[in-house]
């Protein structure tokens, strides 16, 4: 009987966050996009479950040595400018532009390497059409070279809890104040 | 009695069946835009490709199957207001839009879908530009003045009238409709333009681009493949156009 009390109590409280989600999506989300993303751990998830909370995204390729790097970067210095609270309330998510190469365990091994904390921290990668699609979505471009490398553009987005674009900055290397200001808003 | 199993009999011979792949050899291949900012070629792998554009009934036969993206359901983020509003209704085609005419008015977004739910895939710019060079006896026509001509004089043709049906001469592949009828999506629609130079950029955008190529356009001469590009670099995934449709192709 206990038992079943639990289990009664367990699945009300497992189904609060869903039930809070019943809402529909707003046209203009991200989230409307069905594509399936696949993290460093291994997991595969449709990016719709990026839903409930502030999101800074970019994407990337773990094996680019010239600006990805600053990317990286660029995300945690965004972070750094938050206060402590506001930190815990802000995920960070690196789509890879490079899904031949940056399997699960090269993900993961790029997480390690540039200490990168989950769960806040999220890499990942996707299958081709769906890397275009996101791309295409956030007004990131890429094209690959002969020699496998990527040229791309850069950008850090701000999405909020409901997967709408709040912000963009294309300043790389150093914090944009403006767009740090958007999320730390975002996060109030 | 007979007269109806002639026709349909002679509607197979004269009308392309729809829906169909055809193999392409690919290879080495002189595009506009160059691979690298050295100009080299492209290398296509060997694919098969839409021999038609897809029309408006087989878009809607699609769009009953998945009505997220029937015209009044779609998300805004993934179709503009426009999307197939020549159609009479978000479930019927009607006189503006006949059912053997190439379906426009569609996202890239849709576009993608369509042609997954085909198991398939939007071409690579190079695929479409290979396939396009061709026409009924070379795989590449593009020297000919006459083609360049046949192809720059359809872009002269005012936005505003009817688009003809598909079913035009097929080229050497098989593929038909390549110019003369639509513009078409392709998957790498964003990426055609990429300049990758960085170092030519400054303050802000310095880092905007990253990698160590950059997009090139050969071949100043083709305009008319030009003009695609251009336009092709113009448009957002959730844009539609009157004359902008799609095929789809599938890796070999």
């Amino acid at each position: 009987m206990i038992k079943r009390l639990l289990f009664l109590l367990a699945s009300l409280l497992l189904a609060a966050p869903v039930l809070a989600d019943q809402k529909p999506l707003p046209g203009d989300s991200v989230y409307q996009l069905g594509i399936k993303l696949t993290d460093q751990d291994g997991h595969t998830w449709p990016l719709a479950e990026r839903r409930g909370r502030v999101q800074l995204v970019t994407m990337f390729y773990s094996s680019c040595t010239m600006v990805c790097p600053m990317i990286i970067d660029t995300m945690k210095a965004t972070r750094a400018t938050l206060d402590d609270a506001s930190k815990q309330k802000l995920d960070l998510l690196a789509v890879s532009f490079d899904p031949e190469r940056d399997t699960v365990d090269a993900l993961h091994a790029y997480m390690g390497k540039r200490k990168l904390d989950a769960p806040r921290w999220t890499l990942a990668r996707a299958k081709p059409q769906d890397v275009r699609a996101l791309s295409a979505l956030l007004g990131l471009q890429y094209r690959q070279l002969p020699d496998g490398e990527f040229n791309h553009s850069s950008e850090l987005i701000l999405l909020d809890a409901d997967g709408r674009i709040l912000a963009k900055t294309t300043v790389i290397g150093k914090v944009d104040p403006a767009f740090a200001a958007k999320v730390k808003e975002a996060l109030r | 009695m007979w007269l109806p199993w002639v026709v349909m009999i002679l509607a197979s011979v004269t009308t392309p069946k729809p829906g169909q792949y055809v193999p392409l050899p690919g290879g080495t291949f002189a595009s506009v835009i160059g691979a690298d900012d050295k100009g080299a070629p492209a290398q296509i792998r060997p694919f098969k490709l839409r021999t038609e554009p897809v029309t408006n009934a087989e878009f809607l036969a699609f769009v009953m199957k998945n009505p997220q993206w029937r015209r009044d359901r779609v998300a805004s983020v993934l179709a503009d207001r426009q999307y197939l509003s020549q159609w009479a209704s978000a479930d019927k085609l009607g006189p503006g839009a006949l059912p053997q005419q190439p379906v426009t008015r569609v996202s890239w977004f849709a576009a993608q879908a369509y042609c997954e739910s085909e198991n398939a895939r939007l071409p690579s710019w190079y695929e479409w530009e290979y396939a396009a060079a061709a026409d009924a006896h070379r795989e590449d026509a593009r020297q000919d003045p006459a083609w360049r001509d046949a192809v720059l004089n359809w872009y002269s043709r005012p936005s505003n009238t009817p688009l003809p049906t598909i079913g035009g001469e097929a080229n050497i592949h098989g593929v038909r409709d390549m110019n003369g009828l639509v513009w078409e999506w392709v998957d790498d629609f964003n990426a055609l333009l990429v300049s990758g130079d960085g170092r030519e950029q400054d303050g802000a955008d310095k880092l905007r681009f990253c990698g160590a190529g950059a997009a090139n356009l050969e071949q100043k001469e083709n305009y008319a493949t030009l003009m695609r590009v251009a336009m092709l670099s113009a448009v957002k995934a959730a844009d539609t156009t009157n004359n902008m449709g799609f095929r789809c192709a599938r890796n070999d």
